[in-house]
């Protein structure tokens, strides 16, 4: 059996899925519920200085896609709107009563020194196992100078973190917003803060809808709409390139993945691609908290069978494959194949090649069972029939031999090439 | 079975009788078979369309109907433009979404069937499009088509059942004035009067004929029969174009002794008394029934005999199961409901005595390919007798009537046009599949043909 047990920057737990920082993680009733579920740690819903901030009423918006709920969601709720004496108290008594799982606790307060230095004493003293540094939060907080407001300027990203280091013993892991434009520049300012972590992404800014009767974005508002932070699976393959991203750069900076996070095969690729433990809210706010049983079997089950003895094993596997496009071999090419046997017929590869594409699938001749296949010369290995075949394994990608490896850097129709060493 | 074989023989009367069921029981039995589609139902089922591009469900309905078009519009929350995209193709595609076949046109030629034995629902999503737009047009008075400018061209439809009607529609949305003439006192045909109740509850075939007429232009005439009120040679004169669809009014009989007891009825008039009994507890129906034949009107009679509260009905069939005209979902639904089935057996002899008794059956085989009567046979016991083996044309004989050949009238079938010119045909009077869409297919496409004719004379 595989041993999912982590030690995530000084910060130990059963496995690696955590609860996020958000409505799930707000209270000691729903902490209590996800730790009697299984899951191996939370990140505290973000506290701020009193008095609490003050949440609106319609707080979701969702993107459903053919028939399915939820591919996406927004919200415009922001930190929590407790006491922040509340929730001190709670969590002292929910890390006394849970002392195996990571307790850590999302902090948001004013640029000031002493504001980040008087809630890192308060929450030191509660037992907590470290703190996550909401530079994030894409709505209602950073117009106030918190929150994405902070996690923009790199500059104030290494001075925050630089404090809360030097204010606290507790690990602290810095989360990234994905609202930039290059992930790193944040990532390494953390870093040279003295950050023990970073985590990543926090919700994308976004308009998830408009309500075309009344003429509003959605969710609304006594009417109107504003702008939210958009996760759920939606997110994932935004939030696996700045994740993958940050752990080629800088090797060693312990990543917690974010983003679009609901099965064990989720957790497995932010896994692969860098990341030391994960962090789960949509998905629980969809099925609620017993969705982890299946994420520890699963990815147990599949750790086992490929071989990986310890989550650390998995960290980053994928990274030395992860490359720049001028590294690819554009010498190598793959071609579709489509299984006669297995085609049903619908045609969906053919128009799709027809239109979009390169005229490179046909109905194949012959009046017997209506099949489509592949004119081998014409296909680019595109892809694309392979995603749009509703059959799984019906359409598979073969790769040909490739007569040479042959990047762009070396590439003749590149005016920048490096000079073969042969020449 | 032998206490009552004694009864048949000693002469007691025959048990027929209405109202075995109590109202509200009836009033189940009769409502919609396969209610609507939810919202929610046809989201769900609408997603399942892989949209299939050259989709093989068009290719099998023989109305071609934009299948995975009208069925994406659904999923996208348009219902207005499902509806209209079924209709352009299939003007009676309500009765359609309730009475095809679909198992052997489009729903059998889907694609899931290969993936996961399971079609998409077509003819479900097909009545959730189609209910919104009859009922928006019954609610605003306007219909979802516009006819084309007068061409001061008038033809004659004679019949208003599913061919003459989709006839009649796509005429006058061409422009043309059209004269609609019905044999019985009211239009739909067997939408109207011969299939199952609860497959057209609600009234609905009076509802597609109003919303089917509410284009404008077609004036329907009731109770007027070819051959009875109604000439052919005089329809020749005084219109442009006559399109016959006179379907097949006449019944088959069996041909045995003891056809002509009380009792014995044909399974149509049984099916039409149904039809038209606004109180089903007013329909007589026997305690034993017995149906002979294997096609969907011996079905709809069965069932119905079944629901009206009788104790036991047997379908009787002179071949094998496979070999039955219904199609095996039309079967399944017959055995669902407690009919019981007899295959490879033919009537020799109905017996009774003020009134049908019993049936005496002969068992049948396949010699040289041909059915022959073995020596062996059994008796059913039957209070009523419903004979369903097949319908024929009814015209009277004359001689402005167009060729008829094997029981249907000749057609060019590339035009429909019949041996007299400017007489074009359809639906069941002429050979081909005996299904409404076929019958719609063809009112449709001779409408096309006729519109072709008129256009060619103006120019000649």
């Amino acid at each position: 059996m595989a041993d999912l047990s982590i030690n995530f920057a000084g910060i130990k737990a059963p496995n690696p899925f955590w609860l996020a920082s958000a409505p799930p993680t707000d209270k000691a009733y729903n902490v209590e519920r996800a730790f009697a579920a299984g899951w191996g740690g939370v990140v505290w819903k973000t506290l701020g200085e009193d008095p609490p901030v003050v949440n609106a009423s319609s707080r979701y918006g969702g993107i459903g896609y053919n028939g399915q709920r939820l591919m996406g969601l927004n919200n415009i709720e922001l930190i929590t709107d407790r006491p922040l004496q509340v929730n001190l108290e709670e969590i002292t008594m929910v890390k006394r009563k849970w002392p195996d799982r990571a307790v850590v606790v999302s902090l948001m307060v004013p640029c000031e020194e002493e504001s980040w230095r008087r809630i890192l004493r308060q929450v030191e003293e509660t037992g907590a196992d470290g703190v996550e540094l909401n530079f994030g939060c894409p709505h209602g907080m950073s117009e106030r100078g918190m929150g994405a407001a902070v996690g923009q300027v790199p500059d104030y990203v290494e001075m925050v973190t630089r404090w809360c280091k030097q204010h606290s013993r507790m690990p602290v892991i810095v989360k990234l917003t994905p609202n930039i434009t290059d992930i790193l520049k944040p990532a390494a300012a953390a870093q040279a803060g003295g950050a023990d972590a970073v985590s990543l992404i926090n919700t994308v800014q976004s308009v998830i809808g408009v309500d075309l009767d009344n003429m509003a974005p959605l969710p609304t508002v006594d009417g109107v709409g504003t702008h939210g932070g958009y996760c759920g699976p939606a997110v994932k393959p935004i939030a696996l390139r700045m994740v993958g991203e940050i752990a080629r750069a800088m090797p060693g900076l312990p990543v917690s993945g974010i983003g679009g996070i609901g099965t064990w095969r989720d957790a497995a690729e932010f896994l692969a691609m860098g990341s030391g433990c994960v962090q789960v809210c949509t998905a629980a706010m969809h099925y609620g908290f017993r969705i982890v049983d299946d994420m520890i079997n699963g990815l147990s089950d599949w750790m086992d069978e490929k071989g990986y003895a310890r989550i650390a094993d998995v960290t980053a596997r994928a990274i030395p494959k992860f490359v720049h496009w001028q590294d690819l071999n554009l010498a190598w090419k793959t071609i579709a194949s489509i299984d006669p046997e297995a085609c049903i017929g619908c045609g969906l590869c053919h128009i799709a090649c027809e239109d979009t594409a390169h005229q490179a699938i046909r109905l194949s001749p012959g009046d017997a069972k209506r099949v489509y296949e592949i004119i081998e010369d014409e296909c680019v290995g595109c892809n694309l029939c392979s995603h749009i075949c509703p059959v799984d394994g019906c359409i598979t990608m073969k790769p040909q031999q490739a007569s040479q490896h042959l990047t762009w850097k070396q590439h003749p129709n590149n005016p920048l090439r490096v000079a073969e060493a042969a020449e | 079975m032998s206490d009552l074989l004694d009864d048949v023989f000693s002469g007691s009367s025959p048990d027929i009788k209405a109202g075995r069921l109590p109202g509200e029981a009836l009033a189940a039995c009769f409502a919609d078979a396969h209610p609507p589609l939810t919202r929610d139902q046809a989201d769900i089922e609408a997603n399942r369309c892989y949209f299939c591009y050259d989709a093989p469900c068009v290719t099998a309905c023989p109305t071609a109907i934009d299948i995975p078009g009208f069925i994406r519009a659904i999923a996208t929350g348009n219902l207005p433009g499902a509806g209209r995209r079924i209709f352009e193709a299939n003007i009676m595609g309500g009765a359609c979404a309730r009475v095809c076949p679909t198992e052997i046109l489009c729903e059998g030629a889907c694609v899931r069937n290969a993936q996961q034995h399971k079609p998409v629902e077509i003819g479900a999503l097909q009545r959730v499009a189609t209910d919104a737009v009859i009922t928006r047009a019954e609610a605003t008075g306007v219909h979802p088509f516009q006819r084309a400018a007068a061409t001061g061209r008038r033809v004659a439809v004679v019949g208003a059942g599913p061919a003459g009607l989709a006839c009649a529609h796509e005429l006058a949305r061409s422009g043309h004035a059209v004269d609609l003439f019905e044999a019985r006192p009211k239009p739909g045909g067997l939408n109207e009067y011969g299939i199952a109740a609860y497959k057209m509850a609600d009234g609905f075939a009076a509802r597609e004929v109003n919303f089917i007429l509410g284009i404008g232009g077609i004036r329907v005439f009731t109770n007027q029969a070819l051959g009875r009120e109604l000439d052919l040679g005089a329809l020749r004169r005084d219109f442009d174009a006559v399109f016959l669809a006179i379907g097949q009014a006449g019944v088959k009989s069996l041909a045995v002794p003891g056809e002509a007891l009380p009792g014995v009825m044909d399974a149509v008039r049984f099916i039409e008394t149904l039809r038209q009994a606004e109180d089903k507890a007013s329909v007589p129906v026997g305690r034993h029934v017995v149906v002979i034949g294997g096609g969907n009107t011996a079905i709809d009679a069965a069932v119905q005999a079944k629901r009206l509260g009788a104790e036991l009905v047997t379908l009787v069939y002179r071949r094998g199961r496979e070999d039955m005209p219904a199609t095996t979902v039309e079967q399944d639904w017959a055995l669902m409901n407690g009919v019981a089935f007899r295959h490879w057996a033919a009537p020799v002899a109905i017996e009774g005595g003020e009134g049908v008794r019993a049936v005496r059956f002969a068992r049948t085989t396949l010699a040289g390919g041909r059915l022959a009567l073995l020596e062996d046979g059994f008796v059913l016991a039957a209070d009523m007798v419903l004979k369903a083996v097949g319908q024929s044309l009814d015209v009277a004989e004359s001689e402005a009537l167009p060729a008829i050949a094997q029981g249907r009238i000749v057609v060019n079938p590339d035009t429909l046009e019949t041996s007299l010119p400017g007489v074009f045909a359809g639906g069941d009077c002429i050979s081909g599949q005996d299904l409404t869409v076929q019958a719609v297919a063809d009112g449709k496409r001779a409408a096309q043909r006729i519109d072709e004719y008129l256009k060619g004379r103006n120019h000649g």
